[in-house]
């Protein structure tokens, strides 16, 4: 590994001024930056640890509505702030899904966004949460849908010197339900082969009023599922819309065949993890379903 | 070059002279000497290097030495009261929840973590608490096994106010 210095500024506008030189890296929870130094994956001449700056390591419920996570929040202060395990389970379950207890304790959902894994786990959870990425730099700062954020495996519209402060969250609404299920060849300590995220918020006359479908590690970054959306989108929720809208999720799925999974077999879970997702949120919103 | 670092580990103040680029299981072993803390893979999948770092379960190969300032670290060498045993501990020898031993520090830690924050826990609890520490020889049995019986002792014992 080359040498470094190790900086921890106390507030962001110093984290900035130590992020505009070359080759500095910011450090969160480090589960991905060390190994990747260690391993000359990556280089940096200059370490900067966020983990002093309270606005970056904190949960916090905003005025207008929704929360802003810190984006070097540790995956188990998310999992257990509130505000998450109230309003945003399917968020606190996802944090709970990252590598090991130990990994949870130190890993960032900042850094599990901006390593830009295809099958980063809280990243499905949260676009169905239409979280905002608040990205900053010398020169200023912008709001980026987290949608938008990616580019491909590993990469993101970061620019050299912008720093991810946090993630804001939409309110989460009343008769809203969100899930994430994954399916990994081990039960623990595993990478997801296919992930789905699905939210499904009624209406008073029980048409699903809004829904969000996003997948992950079936295509070069996390995916919305557009055409499954608009399957479900105005209709009620019977097993004849979830099976079309999973169909239709499985083809808006761009999967790729590797050492893990053949396309195929990723289209196949994406349509059963989609059919299972819209099931567990028909149960949690208490509509009559019979099975998935 | 060296920096100077200070740190609390098993209740004791050190200040030691580190490279930026060391770990704290690298400051753990090589500068303060406590060996007990183990090197398996060294990027964070096998758990065996598990410490506390605040009372949570840490893989101490990621976290920076340059880190620890500031938090209170628990390594294997701090678990036993003088020549009693922790609880877990004993329950891993009498159980048979250990056999070549390199994995045990860090599960003795994880589970220290799992019965501090749950004094009941589910063998699923269980299984789930000590999924980052991988163990090639015990099969894990033996290893969940002891951990629920140093729990019933603990809750035994609490409930006899000894």
């Amino acid at each position: 590994m080359r040498e470094f210095v190790y900086v921890a500024p106390p507030s962001i506008a110093e984290a900035l001024i130590e992020l505009s030189g070359d080759n500095a890296r910011p450090l969160a929870g480090g589960t991905d930056l060390l190994p990747q130094l260690r391993e000359g994956r990556r280089h940096a001449d200059r370490v900067v640890d966020l983990k002093r700056i309270g606005e970056l390591t904190t949960v916090r419920r905003l005025p207008q509505g929704g929360v802003e996570i810190g984006a070097a929040a540790s995956a188990t202060a998310v999992a257990r702030h509130e505000a998450i395990a109230a309003d945003y389970p399917a968020i606190a379950a996802s944090a709970r899904l990252l590598g090991s207890v130990q990994v949870q304790n130190r890993a960032s959902i900042g850094g599990n966004v901006c390593n830009a894994a295809p099958s980063a786990d809280v990243v499905p959870a949260l676009m169905c949460h239409q979280a905002t990425a608040r990205v900053a730099s010398g020169d200023g700062w912008r709001e980026i849908g987290l949608e938008d954020f990616f580019t491909g495996p590993g990469k993101t519209v970061l620019k050299p010197g912008e720093l991810l402060l946090s993630l804001a969250l939409a309110p989460a609404p009343q008769r809203s339900a969100t899930t994430y299920l994954r399916f990994t060849p081990r039960r623990e300590m595993d990478i997801a082969i296919a992930g789905v995220a699905v939210r499904i918020d009624l209406a008073a006359d029980h048409t699903i009023a809004l829904t969000r479908i996003a997948l992950a590690a079936v295509g070069p970054t996390p995916l919305r599922a557009p055409s499954a959306e608009a399957i479900l989108r105005g209709h009620r929720l019977d097993r004849e819309v979830a099976a079309a809208a999973a169909a239709a999720a499985a083809n808006d799925a761009r999967a790729i065949s590797d050492t893990r999974a053949s396309a195929d077999y990723r289209r196949a879970l994406t349509e059963v993890l989609t059919r299972r997702g819209i099931a567990a949120c028909a149960r949690s919103l208490n509509l009559t379903w019979d099975g998935p | 070059m060296k920096v100077l670092v200070s740190c609390r580990v098993n209740g004791e103040q050190h200040s030691v002279l580190v490279d930026p680029r060391d770990t704290l299981l690298e400051l753990l072993r090589e500068r303060i000497g406590l060996t007990g803390t183990k090197e398996g893979c060294g990027n964070g999948n096998c758990g065996t290097c598990t410490v506390l770092f605040d009372g949570m379960p840490v893989n101490a190969c990621l976290v920076l030495a340059l880190e620890a300032p500031g938090h209170e670290v628990l390594t294997i060498e701090g678990v036993a009261r003088g020549p009693e045993l922790d609880p877990i501990q004993r329950a891993l020898v009498e159980v048979g929840g250990t056999q070549c031993g390199f994995c045990t520090p860090g599960i003795v830690l994880s589970a220290k973590a799992l019965l501090a924050a749950n004094p009941a826990p589910s063998e699923l609890d269980i299984r789930q608490a000590i999924a980052g520490n991988l163990c090639r020889c015990t099969g894990y049995n033996k290893v969940v096994d002891a951990i629920a019986a140093a729990a019933q002792a603990t809750r035994k014992r609490l409930d006899h106010g000894a």
